[in-house]
């Protein structure tokens, strides 16, 4: 998911035009009546009244308004898109399924890569439940699409390809289509699965630089998180960045260091800048920081991302850690949690960045729990555009640095 | 503690109050949370023939089925990041497909690898279905597939989310759907007029992990469950009728039968409610710490209650006392909660072996076995003589 931020309640209201798939503009019908209302829901239940009457005039409509309704998801927020998904299971129930759909028009639709990405993959999913080899054969021109699904079964077609030339012992061509997929995924598990048939083949990739993980930052800590007070505490990081100040930590003075992973996925280990003190001979377990890392303590990592142009992008992190980030001192967004899991791209944030430099800052927090799954103090942190497609700061994929 | 026969009186006259439930099964683990069936519905001789159909399902997800009427409900979610959610309806006769409705996850599909985004049961008032995900999106549809309202709970509060996946499921009463997200950031429970989706009420809740699910304790009165406990929360504004403040667990739930709470709290906890009115302060009957159930929740009947460990061990308890009367190994794990008639109990553990236990005073007897071949992480729902469990792939009707 992505963090929305709350949208101007009259978003959905706000009159539009619907693109026809040959760019013309829809005819009033029932079906585009009805259109307004359902854009016009909002956070915490705003228009669902409304939206359920109109609902029904769509989901009563014929097959051929499929179009106009997949249209109607175009610069909608999440909730009206999703009033009309359903609306359109009804409307090809009502068809009698898929083999009733009018496929050229959606074939129309899904070619104009203008249309919302989710929208024109419900289209693809309807036009191969009409006629799977139609379906199959667009697949072709898509390993490049916005739509991330799309572009991921595209992929996958490449990745056939390239197992049959594998198979078939043509090893130099099956290495080309493999890197060729890689280059176009955007898909994590099938940039994973790529990078090992790759360098199985003897071939290499750069998952760091095809993600667009930061690997260089400055970082400072211990700072104290006894009972998890210091999530909410304002450490001096967090009102001026002053990379050369001596800071009050929590066991004595700490300064800035850099830091550099050289985890090909980007994951800066906290603790490998702040291992625990030996304990004494005679300290008994409970007595000590555990011996993988400490517990309590909060760092923060900040890094300079120079933009080439102001643009939208995503900022994408993972971690177990409890953690808030700051974009050029505004804060982006955080969350209290600890130990639950970790995994690439576990949170999406909207961001706009401008034109020059940029400064990302993250506090990363760790607790007290003294359990095997609760020593890692760790995030990765990457920059991409809504696809997925790493945006990798001027001067190339590396030289992002505090 | 009082005696039982006065309670039964009481609580049967708060049963007979609630919503339609003859052979409907409309909540997780059914009415109360008690798992109860009627004595002798439920086929105590099992067989591969007893298996009337296994419709497969369009995605994953370990969800409890509702059954209403000659209709089954059942949530999945599918897609590369399992963000296409389905409500899918089907025929209690034949296993076929009535309806499927799907919508978007909005909020994050991030879940450990043994569950699922479609973790949390549905629940209905016998005319609409309520549905919620792992990702917070929250829907209504009548019974024909009619959408009614649709929220996106994370979309409204953006720190609504647990990265191990959210599970506890809804609860409707008083024209409320009580809406628990309980998790470690921002953590609340919602009610939410079922007429219109708007929230009437949202509390603050305590932060942590929070897998447990909602009991009703009567018509408007419902049980939220945490770490610290229970609170009786009237469903119409939210207000709190009473407080039990010494702890409860975070996975398995409370079970109200005959006008008691069991709460895995310290064990098992007996609340005994107020006959005449529910909604003052309970008292404390009986706390057992040898009835700790794993993830399971504790099952009621006749005047014994049930509950599994983390080694698949049943254990027969006392209802008046606590005290505990018999066990017995019926290999797990288990993920889902059995059901009872009081004279028989039908678990299924993960790997998908339906047992039946036969319930004596004083021992308890494996007289059954079925293997379904399937992984089963559901609690099983029944009606009509049925059992119905999901897996990943399948829903499977047993029984009559």
């Amino acid at each position: 998911m992505v963090f929305h931020r709350r949208s101007p309640a009259a978003l959905g209201a706000v009159a539009f035009l619907l693109a026809l798939p040959g760019g013309g503009v829809a005819v009033a019908s029932p079906v585009t009546d009805a259109l307004p209302a359902i854009r016009a829901v909002d956070h915490e239940g705003k228009g669902n009244a409304a939206a359920a009457k109109a609902w029904g005039v769509i989901a009563a409509a014929e097959a051929a308004a499929l179009p106009d309704i997949l249209a109607g998801m175009d610069g909608a927020n999440p909730i009206a898109a999703n009033w009309l998904r359903s609306a359109i299971d009804a409307v090809v129930t009502k068809a009698g399924g898929s083999a009733k759909l009018p496929v050229d028009s959606l074939v129309r639709f899904l070619a104009d890569t203008k249309h919302d990405p989710r929208a024109r993959r419900l289209a693809f999913d309807l036009v191969r439940g009409a006629d799977a080899a139609r379906a199959d054969k667009l697949l072709d021109g898509m390993v490049e699409d916005p739509s991330v699904e799309l572009r991921r079964d595209a992929v996958a077609k490449v990745i056939a390809r390239a197992d049959a030339l594998k198979a078939g012992e043509k090893k130099d061509e099956a290495l080309a289509a493999y890197q060729k997929a890689f280059s176009a995924s955007r898909n994590v598990e099938q940039i994973q699965a790529l990078a090992t048939t790759i360098r199985e083949l003897g071939g290499t990739v750069d998952l760091t630089g095809h993600f667009g993980f930061l690997r260089r930052w400055q970082i400072v800590g211990p700072f104290d998180n006894t009972e998890g007070k210091g999530f909410a505490t304002v450490y001096p990081p967090e009102e001026k960045l002053d990379l050369s100040a001596a800071l009050d930590g929590k066991a004595g003075k700490v300064s800035w260091q850099p830091v550099e992973t050289g985890d090909e996925y980007g994951v800066v280990n906290v603790n490998l800048s702040y291992p625990p003190p030996a304990p004494p001979a005679d300290a008994k377990p409970a007595d000590s920081e555990s011996k993988e890392g400490l517990k309590g303590v909060i760092a923060y990592a900040v890094t300079e991302f120079v933009s080439a142009e102001d643009r939208p992008a995503e900022i994408r992190l993972g971690t177990k850690n409890a953690w808030k980030i700051w974009l050029n001192g505004s804060p982006v967004f955080e969350r209290e949690e600890y130990h639950r899991g970790m995994e690439i791209d576990q949170y999406r944030m909207p961001v706009t960045l401008r034109k020059g430099p940029n400064t990302i800052l993250i506090k990363v927090c760790q607790d007290e729990q003294r359990r095997p799954w609760t020593t890692e103090w760790e995030f990765q942190l990457r920059v991409c555009d809504e696809v997925g497609t790493a945006i990798h700061p001027l001067g190339g994929p590396d030289s992002a640095a505090p | 503690m009082p005696r039982l026969p006065a309670l039964l009186i009481a609580t049967a006259l708060l049963t007979a109050a609630l919503p339609a439930r003859s052979e409907n099964w409309l909540e997780f683990r059914g009415p109360g949370g008690a798992s109860r069936v009627k004595e002798g519905s439920l086929p105590v001789e099992l067989s591969a023939a007893d298996v009337r159909w296994s419709a497969d399902l369009p995605g994953r997800g370990l969800s409890g089925v509702l059954v209403v009427g000659d209709r089954a409900f059942v949530t999945t979610s599918d897609g590369p990041t399992q963000d296409r959610l389905h409500l899918v309806c089907l025929s209690t006769s034949t296993g076929k497909i009535l309806w499927d409705r799907q919508v978007w996850a909005t909020g994050r599909t991030m879940c450990h690898s043994k569950t699922s985004v479609a973790a949390p049961t549905p629940c209905s008032d016998g005319k609409h279905v309520y549905a919620i995900f792992s990702s917070n999106d929250l829907v209504c549809f009548d019974l024909d597939g009619n959408l009614q309202w649709l929220r996106g709970i994370t979309y409204d509060y953006p720190n609504v989310s647990n990265s191990l996946g959210m599970a506890s499921s809804l609860l409707v009463t008083a024209d409320t759907v009580i809406v628990p997200v309980e998790n470690d950031s921002e953590s609340y429970s919602l009610g939410i007029d079922a007429a219109t989706g708007v929230n009437r009420w949202r509390l603050d809740r305590p932060k942590g992990a929070n897998w447990t699910s909602p009991v009703i304790l009567a018509p408007g009165l419902v049980a939220l469950q945490s770490k610290t406990g229970i609170e009786a929360i009237r469903a119409t504004d939210g207000s709190t009728a009473w407080s039990y403040t010494e702890g409860a667990d975070t996975v398995s739930s409370s079970a109200l039968s005959d006008g008691v709470l069991y709460v895995p709290s310290n064990g098992i906890t007996a609340l005994t409610l107020d006959p005449a009115d529910p909604a003052k302060q309970p008292t404390q009957a009986w706390r057992e710490n040898t009835l700790s159930p794993a993830t399971a929740s504790c099952v009621v009947a006749g005047d014994a209650l049930y509950t599994i460990n983390g080694a698949g061990v049943l254990t027969a308890g006392d209802r008046a006392t606590g005290k505990r009367r018999w066990q017995l190994r019926i290999e797990g794990p288990y993920s889902g909660t059995p059901v009872t008639d009081g004279k028989h109990l039908w678990a299924v553990n993960e790997a998908g072996l339906v047992r039946v236990v036969e319930l004596g005073e004083k021992e308890g007897k494996v007289v059954a076995t079925l293997d379904l071949g399937d992984e089963i992480l559901c609690s099983p729902a029944a009606a009509d003589g049925a059992l119905y469990v999901r897996s990943n792939t399948k829903l499977h009707k047993i029984g009559r």
